[in-house]
């Protein structure tokens, strides 16, 4: 390095080099302009300049299609997911979970499990009695006391699948059948199935203006009654969890936490009475989160405490039939919905009663889905009065969270599929009452007169209409397709939905950006990898604003050492508040870059550039140094390193967040109905996005499609049927529908647009996470209503084979 | 998701395996493809103390054309009847090949086999219900020797048939060409079994039905002939007019039950639209 630098003389002065500032928003555009499929040649139109683009830059890095970085491991099977992880001396944890849906718990005897032999331990709830129930990570406040569940049940049982005992052997075959000899006396307690006809354990309003008013005066008011099916994320991989306790440092490090690691890292310190910092949860691959997975379940606590009791590592990989009642499910709603509109087919009000079905416990998501239901419900509307109710209602089945898009998938379906009914009856063309009634760009940003999770609704930029009419233009094929199949008898249906999403959600996030003495780059995020390519994205970031190639950027995700102040992949947050945190750690790192490349260049700071990956001083593109040389000139020893210098090129940076940033986006279904099977193909389907600024555009594209096959699911497949003493009837993958690649359309069309740069954040980028599912059940419900010519509302979800053929009828 | 504990065998002829059936008792089973057994062991619905594996019995993989009919070893693969629709041995019995294309999906078909579908006895089996409808005898083997049984008395109720527990399945005989054969079902996902399953086999000539039979699956614990169809397609002319009368009789001979996937009128609705599309199928072969 010495040799190198010494080769190095002064550069003369030159012009003032503007200090790196993030892209200015570009202002919303009348004409969208979608993503180009191919990678962009340098300066395409259409993508904003890069942060630090030069003269000499080549291209941006955002914006491009650069592969994912995770595939190469995943796609060679070396991937690493919790149950690749074995310890040595390790036992495996079955868990007895309870067979009945509400009953007191008379007595649990162990006896026979604890005498098989290579059985190591068998714990109840009455080994628990002192620790409190899991707490909720996003509280309002206005919970319902007695609502959270325990670790393990230890003198009530209120959903078949809840956690009785835990039984510890040698191998997982012999803790399997020690489980099935714990014996557990149970005394059966009513059992409360159907939401509607139950009493609710909370609820609240949520309004602004006078709806009462609007409605009583209004020209026309129409209403329609409709369900959303129980139906939840079902990641292709089960949870997992692999707990070792190291006595000699007291350290407690855990394999197979996902979604938000510190904040279960510190549930568990609590719980367990350790130092946050002595308990170390580790960065995994992860088999799909969608919400539901990573969030802190009983298991969370039971395997490290088991670890810590057992002095031997404890190692538990939910199986597919636990997976099915113990995960989150989700979705289950009934929605009593109205709206008044003026002659014209003005909206004047929106009023909602909904009746949320929340499972037997209020789980760590709190009542964070009913608020969110409610809050989100008038989506891109102008809307002068709205009055939501929701009803919280625990039932006798397994407890319910979030799923990705939370109480969008369910209110934009209820909301769509009313405006459909409305303009039938109101007598305008189903694209005109909305043309009318959504929120032009002149009257963004728009401030809601109510709250969501805990920040104002300040809807910011978009244009909703622009983005409809050209989501509607693309699919005028559709229009004459459907058309023609009609006279040929077939039975075909087109349906659209608008939708509002919100994404981006704070307080914070934190990053570290490390540049290695060779030249690589290491991050440090506190966001998790779910499988949706946000180490790809993150490496883009960190690449562009250090104008390096991104595979010479580490994206570690989720390790709670290397990152104690990460928040989590939730919420469709990580590039947005996650990606951001990485730009400013990384437009620092750049900023002392420069301080130190000028003093091993030996010219003020003004004059030093960074172009092609090298600094260099203007006037002397010759004398070249690599961000290598400048971390060793940052390095101990280091003559460039001066006294009040901290060693190392490397920077934490936390990027805070009031608001939330809200994408839209359109969904157009069209659909074929067997009228004799009931059977519902969907042919063709478009997802239009916008997306403020797509890091990775085909990482959007693909977010767009998996929503699509997935909410695909709730809206004509998946249920998690309860007959009326709480036992589940879909209990394994054959009950239990989801969508495979036969049951999706082959081809699904996504339209990203980036229009309107979010103003909230230095990337102008919006989350992708959820648009693709939002409007899915909606789309395709107004769709199939438009199929067969129905008059009135769908009813209920999902629209399963046997309901289509009721409806056509 | 583990299976409870049991014993492994490997039987490399049937005497063997018969044997072994024997020796180990009533709680032992065969084991051939195992795509419904292995997947019943692993939820522990069931709890055989020992297996018989006789996949390595290559004697009874084989589809063989003689004077009595198409005899179908019972190790054959749903796949390689699938795959053997052109071959001289299955001259007239196009309705099998295509019928196995219905059977779960590709993997499923590779491994599963012809004997241990019949006798896993599903009522919306394939197998099962073109083994009633076309009159096939099941042979058997036990410690005493051989005896067939005929479809019709070989299924008798939910997952249970006339096997006695010492018994394998070696062979399935059909003993007439269908030209006129097809089978239709409905299941909400490719590859699910279906909801309602119809198999019909016209004798047709010069446009009309001198006969035909109907057989229906998941409308009854066991496949069903359906006797007050088949009456209406006697010496009728061999139109949509005839299908549809025969399938209305159908729906309203049969007294289905409901579940999640189906109340009874569902499905009744889908026997009547399964049947006519399956009459149609089988006139255009």
């Amino acid at each position: 390095m010495t040799s190198l630098l010494g080769d190095l003389t002064v550069a003369p002065p030159a012009p003032v080099r503007p200090r790196p500032s993030p892209a200015p928003p570009r202002p919303a555009s009348p004409e969208p302009s979608a993503v180009p499929d191919t990678e962009p040649p340098a300066d395409a139109p259409g993508l904003p300049p890069a942060p630090d683009a030069g003269p000499e830059r080549s291209r941006s890095v955002i914006g491009s299609r650069v592969p994912r970085h995770e595939d190469d491991r995943l796609v060679r099977g070396q991937g690493k997911f919790v149950d690749d992880v074995d310890r040595p001396r390790q036992a495996h944890v079955r868990i007895v979970r309870s067979t009945v849906a509400h009953a007191r718990l008379v007595a649990v005897d162990v006896a026979a499990a604890r005498a098989v032999p290579g059985v190591v331990f068998v714990l109840t709830g009455a080994d628990l009695i002192g620790l409190p129930p899991i707490p909720i990570r996003l509280p309002r406040g206005d919970e319902p006391p007695g609502c959270l569940q325990p670790v393990l049940a230890h003198d009530e049982v209120r959903y078949v699948g809840e956690p009785v005992a835990a039984v510890v052997a040698e191998d997982p075959y012999l803790a399997e059948d020690a489980a099935e000899l714990v014996t557990v006396e149970y005394a059966d307690l009513p059992v409360v199935v159907d939401a509607s006809t139950a009493e609710p354990a909370t609820g609240f309003d949520v309004s602004y203006g006078d709806a009462e008013a609007a409605f009583a005066t209004a020209r026309h008011v129409v209403e329609i009654d409709v369900s959303v099916g129980r139906h939840a994320a079902v990641p292709m991989e089960p949870r997992g969890l692999v707990a070792d306790y190291d006595e000699a440092t007291g350290v407690l490090e855990i394999w197979g936490a996902t979604k938000v690691p510190v904040f279960n890292r510190n549930v568990i310190a609590t719980m367990l009475d350790l130092p946050a910092s002595r308990v170390h949860l580790h960065a995994m691959d992860a088999g799909g989160g969608f919400g539901a997975r990573g969030e802190f379940y009983p298991e969370d606590l039971l395997i490290p405490w088991l670890a810590r009791r057992l002095r031997r590592p404890v190692k538990w990989a939910e199986d597919r039939a636990e997976n099915l009642v113990a995960l989150n499910h989700s979705r289950q709603q009934r929605h009593r919905i109205a709206a008044a509109f003026a002659v014209d087919g003005t909206l004047l009000a929106l009023r909602d009663h909904v009746v949320h079905d929340n499972g037997a416990y209020l789980r760590t998501h709190g009542l964070l889905v009913p608020e969110l239901t409610v809050t989100m419900l008038p989506g891109p509307y102008r809307l002068p009065a709205y009055a939501a109710r929701i009803d919280v209602v625990l039932t006798n089945k397994t407890p319910c969270g979030t799923y990705r898009a939370p109480g969008r998938y369910e209110g934009t379906f209820a909301r769509e599929h009313l405006l459909d009914v409305a303009a039938d009856r109101i007598g305008i063309d189903r694209a005109e009452v909305r043309r009318r009634n959504l929120l032009t760009p002149e009257e963004l940003p728009h401030r809601r007169d109510l709250r969501a999770l805990g920040t104002d609704v300040v809807l910011d930029a978009g244009d909703y209409p622009g983005l409809f009419a050209t989501a509607l233009a693309r699919t005028r094929d559709w229009a004459t397709e459907a058309r023609q199949l009609r006279e040929r008898g077939r039975t075909v249906g087109l349906g659209f939905a608008v939708f509002l999403e919100k994404s981006g959600l704070g307080p914070h996030e934190t990053a570290d950006v490390t540049v290695e003495q060779d030249g690589e780059v290491t991050v440090h995020s506190g966001g998790t990898s779910l499988g949706q390519g946000i180490e790809t994205v993150l490496a883009q970031i960190a690449a562009q604003r250090l104008d390096i190639d991104d595979r010479a950027v580490h994206v570690i995700n989720g390790d709670t050492n290397l990152q104690p102040f990460g928040v989590g992949s939730w919420a469709s947050r990580s590039t947005v508040v996650g990606g951001s945190a990485v730009d400013l750690a990384a437009t620092a790192v750049l900023e002392r870059a420069l301080q130190v490349a000028a003093r091993v260049l030996g010219v003020p700071a003004e004059q030093v550039r960074l172009t092609g990956g090298c600094f260099s001083a203007i006037g002397e593109p010759g004398r070249r140094l690599s961000w290598g040389d400048v971390a060793g000139a940052c390095a101990p020893g280091s003559p460039h390193l001066r006294p009040e210098d901290t060693p190392g090129l490397s920077a934490r940076r936390v990027f805070a967040v009031d608001h939330m940033t809200y994408p839209y986006g359109v969904h157009v279904a069209l659909v074929d109905v067997d009228r004799d099977t009931g059977h519902v193909e969907v042919l063709r389907y478009l997802v239009a996005y916008e997306v403020g600024r797509a890091i990775n555009p085909t990482l959007v594209e693909g977010q767009l499609i998996g929503g699509v096959a997935q909410g695909l699911g709730g809206a004509l497949y998946e249920s998690f049927v309860y007959d009326q003493q709480g036992q589940p009837q879909a209990t394994t993958f054959m009950d239990y529908l989801m969508p495979t690649a036969e049951e999706v359309p082959r081809r699904v069309d996504t339209l990203v647009t980036e229009d309107a740069p979010s103003p909230g954040n230095p990337l102008g980028v919006k989350g992708a996470g959820e648009g693709g599912i939002t409007a899915v059940a909606a789309a395709t419900a107004n769709a199939v209503r438009d199929a067969l010519g129905l008059t009135g509302d769908v009813g209920a979800l999902p629209l399963s084979p046997h309901r289509v053929v009721a409806l056509s009828r | 998701m583990k299976p409870a504990p049991f014993t492994y065998h490997r039987a490399h002829d049937v005497r063997g395996a018969v044997e072994s059936l024997h020796e180990l008792g009533e709680d032992a089973k065969l084991i051939a493809g195992g795509q419904s057994l292995v997947a019943m062991m692993n939820f522990r619905l069931a709890r055989p103390s020992a297996l018989i594996d006789v996949n390595r019995i290559d004697a009874l993989r084989y589809l063989r054309r003689d004077g009595e009919g198409l005899r179908i070893g019972a190790l054959t693969t749903h796949h390689t009847v699938e795959s053997s629709g052109s071959t001289a041995a299955l001259a007239g019995f196009g309705v099998l090949s295509h019928a196995a294309r219905w059977i779960g999906h590709y993997p499923i078909r590779t491994r599963g086999t012809i004997g241990g579908s019949i006798a896993h006895a599903d009522s919306t089996a394939e197998w099962c219900l073109l083994a009633v409808l076309l009159d096939a005898q099941i042979v058997v083997r036990g410690q005493v020797g051989e005896r067939s049984v005929a479809a019709a008395d070989f299924f008798h109720g939910f997952l249970t048939t006339a096997l006695e527990p010492e018994e394998m399945i070696v062979e399935i005989l059909f003993p007439r060409p269908a030209p006129h054969a097809a089978l239709s079902e409905f299941a909400q996902r490719k590859g699910d079994f279906a909801i309602v399953a119809a198999a019909v086999d016209l004798d047709v000539e010069d446009g009309v039905c001198s006969a035909g039979r109907i057989a229906l699956g998941g409308v009854d614990a066991v496949p069903i002939r359906v006797p007050e169809a088949e009456s209406l397609l006697q010496g009728a002319p061999a139109t949509a007019e005839t299908f549809r009368a025969a399938a209305d009789a159908a729906a309203a001979a049969v007294e289905p039950g409901s579940d999640a996937h189906g109340d009874a009128d569902y499905r009744r609705g889908l026997a009547r639209t399964l049947i006519e599309r399956a009459c149609a199928q089988a006139i255009a072969v």
